[in-house]
């Protein structure tokens, strides 16, 4: 199975709008949805089965038992993430702090400290004619890396003799990013022509070739900017990177998505401008 | 009369609803402000605000180095790293720094004084100024996992200066990294786009600014007169709605050339000052 991933760098440049239009095209018979903190592809990608629920188990949280605790304070001194403050006799742990390390357990000379379980997210699991493997990290929450690897990997296990997997991606090029970079293989960077989106685009395309992977580039409402566009063209010639094409501004996208449709159920310049990139994408794929 | 500096944040859940936009030309519009980017993984502002004397400061987490002289090959470090950060190679341990939180436990654990710790640079902060804005970024190094320690040193950069306003231009999403910016923030501006993706996200970013108990207000970017969808949510839920922000070709595209409307446009310039006239009125309320 080939999976291609959907990233961009800056936010909102248009992945899962790309990621959905794809999805229809290809009659894809896996996706994903790896923006872990704020996935949207459920919204415009309709489901016929509920899905499997599953907790995600991030990293633990230390807890003090008050009762324990003499308020000596030597966990405070050695936690790194300033997570323990003194209140009132006992100390007490901000679990959105901790980061699960355990250094205060093993300091702690009255075993008031232990370890517990946390919930960091829910994982979901659509089954049906296909397979859509999506999550919610929980508030404030760290370990998305690892999540993101879990939403792929309970996508890979329960699909049989898919051609092709789409993973719509997070923006950024933090751990969320990099996880799901791990083992696709080729990844789609949907570039805004702006100064923004430029600067961002160029250090994603840096993060996909630190992990070895092959990127290609598209630009998304390209006539928003046209001097931009040709600057990211450009840009993409110098450094041998493919440069699939250009996607216009159009008022049907926004319409499509806020009446939870696919742009590729929509007849529209967008839709033809997006259909002549996947078919390019097809074809490096080798599909 | 003595001014209380405020700390204002700027974020939005969803990506690309304009929090650097907002961001930059609030500071731009205030007599005096400090600019903190903690979107440290794609910052921007810094290409709107064009920063003069701009110097640079490493940033850097720490990473254990194990003596193979010292090591007797416990594993107690390995056994104790809840990361999986180290494995026992050879005749010492090796960390996987990718992986490491440098929380200091393989060093307190080590029953041989075998373990010290040493600098590694992730990334670095870029300050400099515009005008009256002090200007300060946060960039992590290409290929580094956890942006954290790069948004902690920001915001401690940040409070070695006293100006009135401090404008906290933050990561999209609602992880650690967004946590991390506004901890100590007096009032979260929530920017948010009036569609389908826009709405969605937006409740989560509300769900976490409500969950560390901040005040917050609402900036409609983008805003067109059919989608009323969020100005019936905020209405709902008695979210103040601080100003709504049309949406327009023209600004679209001095944002995209890295112009701050605010400096270039009377209108924009009025939009921001009262946007910060409004915020300065909810803190103090």
């Amino acid at each position: 199975m080939k999976q291609l991933l959907i990233l961009s760098g800056k936010g909102g440049t248009g992945k899962t709008t790309t990621a959905a239009a794809f999805i229809a095209f290809s009659n894809a018979q896996a996706f994903a949805d790896c923006d872990v903190d704020a996935p949207n592809l459920h919204l415009v990608t309709q489901m016929e089965v509920e899905p499997q629920k599953s907790s995600y188990f991030g990293s633990q949280k230390a807890s003090i038992d008050a009762k324990k605790c003499v308020g000596c304070e030597i966990c405070v001194t050695h936690c790194r993430f300033h997570a323990i403050q003194k209140n009132g006799i006992a100390c007490e742990v901000n679990a959105l702090s901790c980061e699960g390390c355990g250094v205060c357990t093993a300091v702690c000379p009255h075993q008031a400290v232990r370890m517990e379980d946390d919930i960091a997210g829910d994982l979901m699991l659509y089954q049906g004619t296909t397979t859509f493997s999506t999550a919610k990290l929980k508030m404030g929450r760290g370990n998305s890396g690892k999540l993101v690897t879990e939403v792929k990997q309970a996508m890979a296990s329960s699909v049989q003799g898919a051609e092709l997997a789409i993973i719509d991606g997070s923006p950024g090029i933090g751990c969320p990013v990099i996880a799901s970079i791990s083992g696709v293989d080729m990844v789609l960077v949907v570039a805004e022509p702006s100064l923004s989106g430029i600067s961002d685009m160029k250090r994603i395309l840096k993060t996909c070739s630190i992990f070895a992977t092959k990127a290609v580039v598209c630009v998304n409402k390209y006539d928003t900017c046209v001097e931009n566009t040709a600057e990211i063209e450009s840009f993409c010639k110098e450094k041998d990177i493919p440069f699939l094409g250009k996607v216009p501004y159009d008022s049907h996208v926004s319409k499509a998505i806020n009446e939870g449709k696919s742009i590729a159920t929509v007849e529209s310049p967008a839709q033809a401008a997006l259909k002549d990139v996947y078919n390019k994408v097809i074809r490096l794929l080798e599909l | 009369m003595h001014k209380r500096q405020i700390k204002i944040a700027v974020l939005s859940g969803k990506g690309g609803t304009g929090k650097t936009f907002v961001s930059v030309n609030l500071s731009a519009c205030a007599a005096s402000a400090i600019y903190l980017d903690c979107d440290v993984e794609e910052p921007n502002g810094h290409l709107f605000l064009k920063p003069e004397s701009v110097s640079q400061k490493p940033v850097c987490t720490l990473l254990p180095v194990f003596d193979e002289l010292k090591c007797v090959g416990c594993r107690k470090c390995v056994d104790f790293c809840r990361f999986n950060a180290l494995a026992f190679i050879g005749k010492a341990p090796q960390v996987f720094s990718d992986v490491c939180h440098s929380c200091g436990g393989c060093a307190l654990i080590c029953p041989c004084g075998a373990v010290t710790e040493k600098p590694r640079e992730i990334g670095h902060l870029e300050c400099g100024s515009h005008k009256n804005v002090s200007v300060i970024t946060g960039l992590l190094n290409v290929g580094e996992a956890s942006g954290v320690p790069v948004i902690q040193a920001v915001l401690q950069e940040g409070s070695a200066q006293t100006k009135d306003f401090v404008v906290i231009d933050c990561p999209p999403g609602i992880a650690c990294t967004v946590m991390e910016s506004i901890e100590h923030a007096d009032y979260c501006v929530l920017v948010a786009e009036p569609t389908a993706f826009g709405v969605h996200n937006f409740e989560m970013v509300y769900e976490l600014v409500q969950l560390l108990k901040k005040p917050c207000g609402v900036v409609i970017n983008k805003a067109s007169a059919e989608h009323t969808v969020l100005d019936d949510l905020c209405r709902k839920e008695h979210i103040p709605v601080l100003c709504k922000i049309p949406y327009s070709e023209k600004t679209a595209l001095a944002g995209a050339m890295g112009q701050l409307v605010s400096e270039s446009d009377k209108d924009m310039h009025r939009i921001f000052s009262e946007l910060l006239n409004r915020i300065q009125k909810e803190v103090v309320q």
